[in-house]
Formats: structure tokens, sequence, C-alpha cells
């Protein structure tokens, strides 16, 4: 896989067009590096001129920073920015939209400025300057599309995923909690790597219900914190036979059978 | 000339207002008990959104049964206010109806015929609301923290409109010249009649008793709005003007914690450096919040205009599955010891004196804070844009950095982040392997 890091291109004299942010989950975890490999499929294909930091990136501090703790997050912050800055770069996309979140709009106080997409508004961008086709491969297939609290309503992107989603020729099916009014997987605010307070239900299930309640075959998502949740939410349901979860990125790189 | 009525109107109308400047007093020293932040930035975006949001209630609407029977007794508030000024300068100079004759009768009466509609529909959207409140079974009016005293409240306040509305339509009614006259009363028309019987001084006299329960009533409400949830009324305005302006997943960075990490990460820096001579010694910042002399003075805003409606605890994930945690309850608790410590200052001169409490542990506990998945579904929620996430971010700073009192998970998370660079405990070298996988 044609996967550059920084350090390579700036060995050849080159800046890349855009840095992509890969994150922990995109790196390690082994559901997440899928996305991200769809992502930089989808990338070679539309040839966009791309990098990684490999192994010079770091948390970004979203998750300790959601946890409470502004020490570590500014100490990664500023750390990340340092290396963000030597490499100049002026522009990142990310496939988790907490990255997206946290670069977009916590770091430019911290000194690091930078134009930050999420991978669906990228790629809708790719497809609008006409560098990426997607293909009509899932025609009528029933869809669903879970909103990331940090890109929904912390960040008012609810149209760039709809937008390619539905060139996939699908049936996309709203949930009736949807867009502002979505109801979070439960992974959010460092929920991700603790268990639950006591209650009467995880918050994964209750969202599943509501994507299950739609009847489509897919929940598309754009987030790997939410993807985890979810696939999770129809496990629990014992429904994986009938509904697959997969992230945008995925979505169309396998309509064209990348 | 008996001057005594115009007097006592003015007496009453005296003691009402001053009180309620001596509340709104209050009111301003609490709120000025946090911490200040600027808020001071873009102004035309701000009066957009007091226009929008608070004049134009553009987010109440969002449940249409609550939010359109809220406008009708929010424009009825409005327009019904205009008698009110009416009714001051008849009490004041002893005058009958004072605008009649200055505005003729044809404006004269559909401005009291418009008033008297409001007045009817308002009526009948409050009784709606005390059924909601009452009888029918809305979760959000049922939770928890709506047990005793904001339940009550949120009668009485029910229970004062409907009186007053009532006396207004019963002073139209029993007003035998204005019912003769036959214009403006499309509502207290029909009231007339139950009172036809009676003797024309009786009339006289039930239509007086009404009058001056009414504004008597009028500023009776002014002042319990103090002690009542029902402060939005007048504070959604300066609420929504001061409300964050950020996009909501930008959470701020704390400038003490910068400093602080800078001298950390500077080579340069002297760790052992003695504060240069005649620098006053600073006192370390406390981070984050465990009271409410912590949080900055929009979040204390915000706990005075909460209206208790409970739609941000209802879309809450957390709440909706039966955590601890509800962002109304944030906002109440906030208030409760706001109101807590305004009272300890008033009762020691002035100053507060440490009590032993806290907002956290005695109001709020560690287990509603960590349940929050920081989704900003009670942000997006709030008809009048307050916060609840921003104190329970505040008070997790408190509760990690200031005690080390994170969940057990969150500080493995933690120094894995510090160690590897990542939440879970992988080798920063290995960052890339997934492109050979």
């Amino acid at each position: 896989m044609n996967v550059p890091t920084m350090a390579e291109m700036l060995s050849q004299g080159k800046n890349p067009e855009v840095l992509f942010w890969v994150g922990a989950a995109g790196s390690y975890d082994d559901r997440a590096k899928k996305i991200t490999k769809a992502f930089v499929k989808l990338l070679n294909k539309a040839n966009v001129d791309f990098a990684v930091l490999g192994t010079e990136e770091s948390s970004t501090g979203d998750a300790a920073k959601r946890a409470g703790n502004e020490f570590l997050f500014q100490m990664q912050a500023i750390s990340n920015i340092e290396i963000l800055n030597s490499y100049q770069v002026k522009t990142i996309v990310c496939t988790d939209p907490h990255s997206f979140n946290t670069l977009k709009n916590e770091y430019p106080e911290l000194g690091g400025n930078y134009e930050v997409y999420h991978h669906t508004q990228y790629i809708k961008k790719l497809v609008q300057e006409g560098r990426l086709e997607i293909k009509k491969s899932l025609k009528g297939k029933k869809v669903t599309y879970h909103d990331p609290c940090y890109l929904g309503r912390g960040n008012g992107v609810y149209e760039s995923p709809r937008d390619i989603i539905r060139k996939l020729g699908v049936n996309l099916k709203e949930m009736k909690q949807h867009k502002n009014r979505a109801l979070c997987c439960g992974a959010g605010g460092a929920q991700m790597f603790k268990d639950a307070e006591k209650g009467d239900k995880e918050i994964n299930i209750l969202r599943t219900e509501q994507a299950i309640e739609t009847n489509a075959e897919i929940i598309a998502t754009g987030c790997p914190y939410c993807n985890t949740m979810m696939t999770d939410g129809v496990k629990f349901h014992e429904k994986e036979s009938q509904i697959i979860v997969k992230d945008i990125a995925e979505l169309i790189a396998e309509a064209d059978n990348l | 000339m008996n001057y005594i009525p115009n007097i006592s109107f003015a007496i009453a109308l005296l003691i009402g207002i001053g009180f309620f400047v001596r509340n709104v007093l209050k009111l301003v020293r609490n709120i000025n008990l946090g911490k200040e932040l600027d808020r001071s930035d873009r102004k035309t975006q701000r009066w957009k959104n007091m226009a929008r949001i608070a004049l134009g209630q553009s987010k109440m609407v969002s449940r249409p049964i609550a939010g359109f029977l809220h406008i009708i007794v929010y424009v009825g508030f409005i327009i019904i206010n205009i008698e009110v000024l009416e009714i001051i300068i008849d009490g004041l100079f002893g005058t009958h109806r004072i605008f009649q004759p200055l505005l003729g009768n044809s404006i004269y009466g559909f401005l009291i015929g418009t008033f008297e509609i409001f007045a009817f529909l308002v009526l009948v959207a409050v009784i709606i609301f005390w059924l909601r409140r009452n009888i029918v079974q809305i979760n959000r009016f049922m939770s928890k923290e709506m047990k005793g005293w904001p339940k009550s409240d949120g009668n009485l306040i029910l229970y004062f409109e409907i009186v007053l509305m009532s006396l207004f339509i019963l002073m139209n009614a029993t007003d035998h010249s204005f019912q003769e006259a036959g214009f403006g009363n499309p509502i207290s028309q029909f009231v007339a009649p139950w009172f036809s019987e009676y003797p024309l001084e009786t009339l006289s006299s039930i239509e007086h008793i009404a009058w001056w329960a009414h504004i008597i009533g009028i500023l009776i409400f002014l002042n319990y709005l103090y002690y009542s949830k029902h402060l939005h009324i007048l504070l959604a305005f300066p609420n929504t003007f001061y409300a964050n302006l950020q996009p909501k997943g930008q959470f701020n960075n704390l400038s003490s914690v910068t400093k602080e990490v800078r001298m950390m990460m500077d080579p340069d820096a002297d760790p052992y450096a003695m504060p240069e001579e005649g620098a006053e010694e600073e006192v370390p910042e406390k981070f984050g919040a465990s009271d409410v002399t912590d949080l900055n003075w929009v979040q204390l805003l915000n706990a005075y205009t909460c209206t208790e409606c409970g739609r941000c605890t209802s879309s809450c994930p957390a709440n909706m599955t039966g955590k601890e945690l509800s962002p109304r309850g944030i906002m109440m608790k906030t208030r409760d010891r706001l109101e807590e410590v305004g009272r300890n200052i008033d009762s020691n001169k002035g100053v507060f004196k440490d009590d032993g409490k806290q907002l956290l542990n005695d109001y709020i506990t560690p287990e509603e804070l960590w349940a929050c998945t920081s989704c900003n579904a009670c942000v997006e929620e709030c008809p009048i844009d307050i916060d609840p996430l921003s104190i329970i971010m505040d008070m997790r700073r408190f509760l990690v950095m200031e005690q080390s009192a994170a969940p057990q998970e969150l500080n493995m998370m933690m120094t894995n982040i510090e160690n590897n660079g990542a939440p879970w405990q992988y080798n920063q070298q290995d960052r890339l392997n997934w492109k050979d996988e």
C-alpha cells in the first residue's frame, strides 16, 4: 500500500498537499484499521498527494481533555503542533471526528493553525473536483447514517456524509433521532475507555435499536468509535446477519472494488 | 378630593418595585461571584442570536406542542403588559381607562379586545400546561429532581397566571360602562351576563377589587420570580446574548495550564528558578471547579436562567439509559448551591464564611459527572442556550487535576497516552504497521 510518511516526503524535498491524521484507533484497532486502509485506497485512487506522520504521530490528547486532564491534553497538543509546524503542514484530513474537532478547534489557540477536514468532507471535495467518482453500486440498498456527535452537533457537519452516501445510489433511511437530534453512540467524552455508570441500559444498545427500526441493511458511520459501539450493539441484538456496520469510506471503496 | 387610593397605589408600586430591585441586585451580586469571562466579542452575532432565540423563540418549536403553547403565553404576556401601563397611570392619577379618550374608541377597543383574546388563549394554554405537568405522564416532569419544591414551583407559576388572566377578564366584565359601550370586550361580554343581576354599586366594587387584585398580583409575581424557576422571562435575553458562539465541540483551553505546560516543555526553563525579587508570590490557580465560585459568571447566569423544562435531560443519552446524570439536575444544583453561598454572604456581613460544603459531592456527585458522553445533546436542546456540559467538564477537570480522582480505567488510558501516545498500550513505533498488514 502506498503510504508515504512526512519524513520520507521531506527527504525528497516534497511537501504533500494534505496530511492524513490516522489517529490512535485508525492505527491500532483492528476494525478501525480497515477504515484507514479504505480511505487510503480512495486517496490513492484520486491521486491525492498525501502523507502520514507514521511513528511521529501521537495522540491528539482529545480523550485526555474530555476526561478532564487538560495538562496531558496540552502537552500532547503542543508537541504535536511542533511536529506539524516543522513539516509546514497546511491541510489535515481525519477519519476520526474527535481528532478532527480537536485539531480544528482546540489547536489554533495553542499555535496550530490548519485547514482540517473530516474524511467525508474531503471525499465530497474530491468528488466535486472531479478527482473521484462514486459508483452507484448499492442501488436501492437501505442504509441509515449515524451522526457522530463531534462531527454533527460538535461542528455542524450533517450534509457532507449524507451527500456522498446518496451518491452510492442507496435508499437513505433516517433514524428517528438524527442530525442535530442524533443520539450519541455512548463512546464520547472518554466513555470509550471505561465502563458505563450504573443504569438500566447501555447507550449503544439504545442507539442500535433506533437503527434497527429503520430496517436498514447497512449502518453507515463516520467515526471509528461509533463504528465499534454500533457493531457491538448489532451483536447484542443478534442482527449480524441482517445488518452490517461500515464506515462511509469503506462503502465507497468497496463500491469501486478497491 | 380623596387621594387615599392614589397614595396607596403609589406605595404598593414602590414596595413592589423596591423589592424587585433589591432582588435584581442580589442576583447580579451572586452571578458576579463567578470567574471572569470575556464575552464582549462579536456583538452583531450576539444581538442576532438574542433576537432569534429569546425574542423569536426559534428553539422552542422543535417540540411543537409545548413550543406552540409557550409562544401563546409568551406573546400574551408581552402584549397584556401594555395594559399594565394603563393600570399604573390610572392608579397613580385616579383616572379610569385613560387611554380610551386618548386613543379613541376604535383603537382602544381593538387593543383591549386583543388583550382579552390573548388573556383567554393564555388561560387555555396554561391549563393545558397544568394538565401536562400533573395529569399526563410526561417523563421529563416526573423525574427525580422534579419532586417537592420544583414541582410546586411550576404549579404555583401556573396558578398565578390563571388568577391574573381571570382577574383581567373579570375586571373588564364588571366594568359596566365598558360593557355598555360594547367594544373591546370579545371575551368579557360572555362573562358580564353572570353579573347582570347585581346592582351597579356591587358591580363597581367587584371591578375595583379585581383591578386592585390584578395589579397587586402582578407585583407579587414580579417578586416571586427571584425565588422561582421563572427568572427565564428576564434572563433568557442576557443568557442568549452571552452564550457560547464557538462550535459546540470546542472546549476551552485552560490558559493557566498552557503557562505551566510551556514552562515544562521549555528546554531553557530553570526548574529551580526563584521568583524575581519584589515579584509577588503567585497563588497557584485552582484547576477546574469544585464550587460555584470556580465557575464563570456565564455558567452562573445559566443556572439562574434555567426554567427546569427538562428538554436537556430528556435528550441526554446517559439519562435515557437510567444513569444518575441529569443535565437539568446539574443546573438546578448549581443554582441551589449558589443561592446557599449568597445567603451565607448575606448573613456574614458580606463575606463568605466557610460552611464546609461545596458544589462537588455535596450537590453534584462524581458518578453524575463521569456518566457524561460530552455529546452536546443537552446544549443543543436548551431553548435558551444553557450549557450544562461546560460545568460537567470543569468539574471533571477538578477531579482529575486537583484530586487525581478519575476512574481507574481512565487513569490507565491517560498513562498510556503519556507513555506511548495512544490511549491503549501499543508502542508508538508500531503506529504505521497497518500499512503492511
